[in-house]
Order: C-alpha cells, then sequence, then structure tokens
C-alpha cells in the first residue's frame, strides 16, 4: 500500500516536472532565441525537393523514381516501418549519400545550404575528448570566434541541463547524456535545418523527454526539424505534420492528428496498427 | 667467464660514477633520436592520415609503398645519405657528412614510414567510425585529418614508439653518415659496436644496460599514460 501510493506520487511529481517544462519550453525564451535562432534563415531554401530520385545499394532498388517535398516549417516526422528508407531520406538531403539519378533541391536549387544542416544520428558518435571539448570543437568548425566559443559551449551545456558534467569524458556518458550532447553539438552552428534519426531509440522516458524538448525549443525559434521516429507517441508530442514512407514510396504530409486519427493509406492505418509491414 | 663477470662489475661502476664519456655518448644518443622521432612524427602522422582519409587513384599502390619503405636496410639508407651528402653529392655544399644532422636525417628517413604506415592504419579505423558525423558537421579535409590526428592521439604514441625503438637501435645508417667520431658523433649503439670489435666489453655493456632501461622506462611510461586515457574512454 505504502509502496504504491510513493509510486503513485513519484508519477505525479513526474508528470508535473515534465508539464513544466513543456509549459516553459512553449513560452520562447530570450535565452533560446541567442542561442538557437539560425544565423541564416532557411526559409530561402524551402521547400526541399526530391526530384526522381534512384538509390539502390548492392543491386537493390530501395528508391525508383523517388519524389518528395518539404516545405513547411516546424516538425516533420518521417514514419515507417524497419528498411523503409527513412535514413535515407536524412543522408541524402544533408548530402551524406549521393542518389545515383535525381537531385534534391533546396528552392530549386541543388547546392546544399553549407553549414545550415544539424545531423543527430540514431547511434551518437562522440569525439575522444571531454563533454565542454566535443562542443568547442563543434563550435571551431562552424567558425565561431575562438573568445566567444566557450560561453556559447556553457550556454549549450545549461540548455541541455549538463553544466555539471562539462569535464566528463564525453564516451563515459550513460547512453541519453551521450544522445543529448550530440543534439546540443548539431544544434552548435545555430543551423536552420536539424535533421535527427531516432534520437530517442531506447533511451528512457525522463531522458526523450529532455531530448525533445530541446528539438522543441530550437523548432520555437525558427529551426525547421526532421525527425525520424518509430514512437506515435512522440510524433503527436512533436510534429507538427507527418510523412508516411513506405516501399521506396512517401506518401503526401499529413498533419499529425489527421495522419494519426485518419492515415490516408492502408499502408499507414496498418503501419498504426501495429501490423507487420512486409514487402 | 670471469672476464664477463669483471666486465659486467666495471659497466655497473661506469654507470654509478656516472663516467662523462658515458654521459656524453647517452646525451647526443638521445638528442638524434628524439629530434629524428619528432621529425618523422611531424612528417609520418599527417602522411598516415592524409592516406587513411584521402580517396584517389593509386592510394592503394602508395599505402603499399609506404608498408615496404617500413623495411627499408639501415645500411642502404645510410649509403644514399652518404652519397648525396658527401663532398662531390647533391648537398656537399652544406657540409653535413660526420655531423649529428647528417645522422638525424638518416634517422628521419628510417622511421618516418614506420611512424607514417602505423599511423595510417590508426587513422582509417578511427575515420570509419567518425566520417559521416565529420560529413555532417560540414568538417573540410584538412580539419577532419587535424581531428582524427587528435583524437587518435594515445593510439599514435605507439607508432612513435615503433619509431623511437628502431631510432634507438640504428647502428648501419648513422654509422656510415656520422663516421662514429669521438666526442661528435659517437652514439650508443655505434659505441658498443666499436668497443666490443676492440674487446672492451666494460664501456659497451654499461651502454647496452642503460640501452634496455630506456627502452623500458619510454615503453612503461607510455603504457601507464594509454592506460590512463583508456580509463577515460580517450584512447
Amino acid at each position: 500500500m505504502v509502496n504504491e501510493m510513493s509510486e503513485e506520487m513519484g508519477n505525479e511529481i513526474r508528470n508535473e516536472m515534465l508539464n513544466a517544462m513543456n509549459n516553459q519550453a512553449n513560452k520562447v525564451m530570450k535565452s533560446d532565441l541567442a542561442l538557437l535562432a539560425p544565423n541564416k534563415s532557411f526559409s530561402e531554401h524551402l521547400p526541399i525537393q526530391f526530384e526522381g530520385i534512384h538509390l539502390a545499394f548492392a543491386k537493390r532498388a530501395i528508391y525508383s523514381n523517388l519524389n518528395l517535398e518539404i516545405g513547411a516549417h516546424g516538425i516533420t516526422a518521417i514514419m515507417g516501418p524497419n528498411g523503409a528508407g527513412k535514413s535515407l531520406i536524412l543522408r541524402l538531403l544533408a548530402g551524406l549519400i549521393q542518389p545515383d539519378q535525381g537531385r534534391v533541391l533546396y528552392n530549386g536549387k541543388s547546392g546544399l545550404p553549407a553549414g545550415q544542416i544539424g545531423f543527430v544520428f540514431q547511434r551518437p558518435v562522440l569525439l575522444r575528448r571531454s563533454v565542454q571539448d566535443n562542443l568547442l570543437h563543434a563550435l571551431s568548425l562552424a567558425d565561431v570566434a575562438r573568445v566567444e566559443r566557450p560561453y556559447r559551449a556553457q550556454a549549450l551545456l545549461e540548455l541541455g541541463g549538463m553544466e555539471h558534467l562539462t569535464r566528463s569524458p564525453a564516451r563515459k556518458l550513460s547512453g541519453g547524456e551521450q544522445q543529448r550532447l550530440t543534439l546540443l553539438r548539431a544544434l552548435a552552428a545555430k543551423p536552420g535545418l536539424l535533421v535527427l534519426d531516432e534520437p530517442s531509440a531506447s533511451l528512457d522516458p525522463q531522458a526523450t523527454a529532455l531530448i525533445e524538448n530541446i528539438v522543441r525549443r530550437a523548432s520555437q525559434c525558427g529551426v525547421k526539424v526532421l525527425l525520424v521516429t518509430h514512437d506515435q507517441g512522440q510524433a503527436a508530442r512533436l510534429a507538427d505534420d507527418v510523412m508516411f514512407v513506405h516501399k521506396g514510396q512517401v506518401q503526401p504530409v499529413q498533419p499529425t492528428d489527421s495522419f494519426l486519427k485518419q492515415p490516408a493509406s492502408r499502408e499507414a492505418k496498418a503501419y498504426l496498427a501495429g501490423e507487420l509491414l512486409i514487402d | 667467464m670471469q672476464d664477463f663477470s669483471q666486465a659486467f662489475v666495471q659497466a655497473f661502476s661506469l654507470i654509478g660514477q656516472a663516467d662523462p664519456t658515458l654521459i656524453d655518448i647517452i646525451t647526443l644518443s638521445l638528442q638524434v633520436t628524439f629530434t629524428a622521432v619528432s621529425i618523422a612524427c611531424v612528417l609520418g602522422f599527417p602522411i598516415g592520415a592524409a592516406l587513411a582519409v584521402g580517396r584517389f587513384p593509386g592510394r592503394m599502390l602508395l599505402v603499399v609503398f609506404l608498408n615496404s619503405l617500413m623495411g627499408l636496410p639501415p645500411v642502404v639508407v645510410g649509403l644514399v645519405i652518404y652519397l648525396f651528402l658527401s663532398a662531390a653529392g647533391p648537398l656537399g655544399f652544406l657540409q653535413l657528412l660526420y655531423t649529428p644532422t647528417a645522422m638525424v636525417i638518416a634517422q628521419v628517413v628510417l622511421v618516418t614510414p614506420i611512424v607514417a604506415a602505423l599511423a595510417r592504419q590508426v587513422i582509417e579505423d578511427l575515420y570509419s567510425e567518425y566520417d559521416e558525423m565529420l560529413r555532417a558537421m560540414n568538417a573540410s579535409r584538412i580539419q577532419a585529418i587535424w581531428t582524427l590526428i587528435v583524437d587518435a592521439r594515445y593510439s599514435l604514441l605507439t607508432s612513435a614508439l615503433a619509431g623511437l625503438g628502431r631510432a634507438l637501435a640504428e647502428v648501419g645508417a648513422v654509422i656510415i653518415v656520422g663516421g662514429n667520431i669521438a666526442n661528435v658523433t659517437r652514439v650508443m649503439t655505434t659505441t658498443i659496436a666499436l668497443e666490443t670489435s676492440k674487446g672492451e666489453l666494460a664501456l659497451a655493456l654499461g651502454l647496452g644496460i642503460i640501452l634496455i632501461v630506456l627502452s623500458i622506462l619510454i615503453n612503461a611510461a607510455l603504457f601507464l599514460l594509454k592506460n590512463s586515457a583508456q580509463k577515460r574512454a580517450y584512447a
């Protein structure tokens, strides 16, 4: 009985904390704007269009004539079954892989907007350095003035609630902390587009909430966010709209509420119902 | 057998008394070796990193060539450098033959391929892990190479150590270009060779003992350093 009561109280406190965090996040703070607002507006690079993309690995076609358009501001979730090619969409638009045919256009131009994309991979890769040095390295690559770097790094660490870990070896952090650090590192350059590939896969709820809080605050500061996720709850909490990918084809973008309640396709409906979509 | 025991006693006595000849030889040896290894690291790390990161036609051939240079015969290197530095050679006007500088040059030629080839392997392994991250962060090729060198620093120490081992033990090349001149170019290995041929075992044994102790100390220090780095996940 006592255990049940304390568990209930614990849940209440945790929910209150998360609600408070979300309420706080809903107000755009001046400090967030200074830290996260993109250096250059990304609007001029929108929409992002994929035109006739063909991509194959080991003679297996992943995409044949893929066309899509990402235009809206805010947070767009990319959902779909495993192996649908969601992560490849992110890698294609960040220029990490090149299509066999077709092109990726940013507002009609084919040049990738240099330094305006922040990328968070599913598996965090951190430098063999301290937490602070990981951020300083990112700030240095972003050409931030040397004198400004320590202050920016400190502000980023405070944003992520990691200021007590400044001197800790980055690779000794927990999984959630490592992912939060990669997110802060991706934001260090003040990108206009933040791309996240399942950032909270295998993280506990607290770690996920902290990641989502930062993503939401970045979005409120004008950063366009693309998020690959399998988590319907995460899509509901974060995304303004959802793009569903299946069998190398992208279905029209739907507002999140509408996608979750009335998905436009039979495949999306089956996916949301938890059915296995086998190619 | 008694001669050997006597030689050991004399050797330890020379070490114990900090014999000036012994100290001069050790000092010169360390100067030449550490200078050569430092230069080899400055040259070898970027060469190794560039080969690890670069993608260009003929890269594999260069890698094979670099690996084969690790086994360069020291006497041949000594001979070639001798020809270059001799009075009739293209660099004869520099008057470097039979100077410690000539010995440094010979050791740099011998050690750089070792450092570069081992560095390439270390950095290539790290690059496969960092490649996407660095490209996503918009790092230039030079920035990527520098990041990899800094992050592979503890593993690169092992490459430097392999070079140091080669340089400390080197005889063939340094005796040709240095001439083994007393108080000028006489180093530990060349003295050991000379004194042994003369049957003067005490100095040779004393230097041999110091050479081995030095080697153990340097290895132990680097082992401890790397071990401590591994505990912090920096290596």
